[in-house]
């Protein structure tokens, strides 16, 4: 018995939400950029499982592009976070609103 | 075998990805988003993308995933999130959670409409990811590059002190 590709999709979807939902609830930036990891990963695996969809492997080979822009933007977001820290002793979204209007 | 590594597996990603989500300390959250990341690997592997899957072992759960626990060390005890009625008012914490459920319900619904044969295992061993991605896809794989080594300068810009700065 072979598993039926939506149920690999489904799983991608849960996660996909999962991590919207940690975006939305968390006020510390790390966890924060951990929920988008989870929004990233979620997302490589509906590649992957394209990639099984069609038999080619050009799915495989954008979410390894999209693992590499990954690793990337957190060095930059990490960098910032390190940053906020340093300035304003809190990785709190609720302390850090200067730009708020 | 397929089937019920496929399920306690997603199962598993699933679980910890709430553990990610939900725990109030960021180092239990972090280590939680590591076996997601296994989990996922176990899932790449049985849709036959086996290189990706290492690469999201070595990559993520290695070296990103300590990065990310490095920061949160750093920060020590002042990192811990408060708990989620501090954070909001209430009234207000109804909304993300329709909102998600919201956009669960329509992808279920969309990918359920869908015509869903079975998954083919396509083999995306190290030699066949390998050749494509220094034939076709050489443009993007050298501008990935440049993307890291920017990043690298980005990182080590912002994060030195300036000078006069104690």
């Amino acid at each position: 018995m072979t598993i039926p590709l939506s149920h690999y999709l489904i799983v991608s979807g849960i996660l996909f939400t999962i991590g919207l939902f940690g975006l939305m609830i968390r006020r510390n930036i790390l966890l924060i950029l951990l929920s988008i990891e989870l929004m990233l990963n979620a997302a490589n695996l509906n590649f992957i499982a394209g990639s099984a969809l069609h038999g080619e492997i050009n799915g495989q080979l954008t979410a390894f592009f999209v693992m590499v822009i990954a690793a990337a933007e957190v060095t930059i977001g990490l960098a910032i976070a390190v940053l906020l820290f340093r300035k304003m002793d809190s990785v709190d979204t609720n302390d850090i609103r200067h730009l708020k209007g | 075998m397929g089937v019920v590594l496929f399920y306690s597996f997603s199962g598993l990603a699933i679980l910890t990805a709430l553990f990610v989500i939900l725990l109030p300390e960021p180092t239990r959250a972090l280590l939680s988003l590591v076996l997601t990341m296994f989990s996922l690997s176990v899932l790449y592997v049985l849709l036959g993308a086996h290189f990706v899957a290492m690469a999201n072992l070595i990559v993520y759960a290695g070296a990103v995933l300590v990065l990310f626990l490095f920061v949160i060390m750093l920060q020590g005890i002042g990192a811990k999130d408060s708990s989620v009625l501090q954070r909001f008012h209430p009234l207000f914490l109804f909304f993300a959670p329709i909102a998600a459920m919201v956009l669960l319900a329509g992808m279920t619904y969309i990918i359920s409409g869908l015509i869903s044969p079975p998954a083919r295992e396509v083999s995306g061993t190290v030699e066949a990811v390998g050749k494509l991605l220094f034939t076709d896809y050489i443009l993007p794989f050298e501008l990935t590059s440049f993307l890291l080594l920017v990043s690298v300068f980005a990182a080590v810009a912002l994060a030195k002190k300036e000078k006069g700065e104690a």
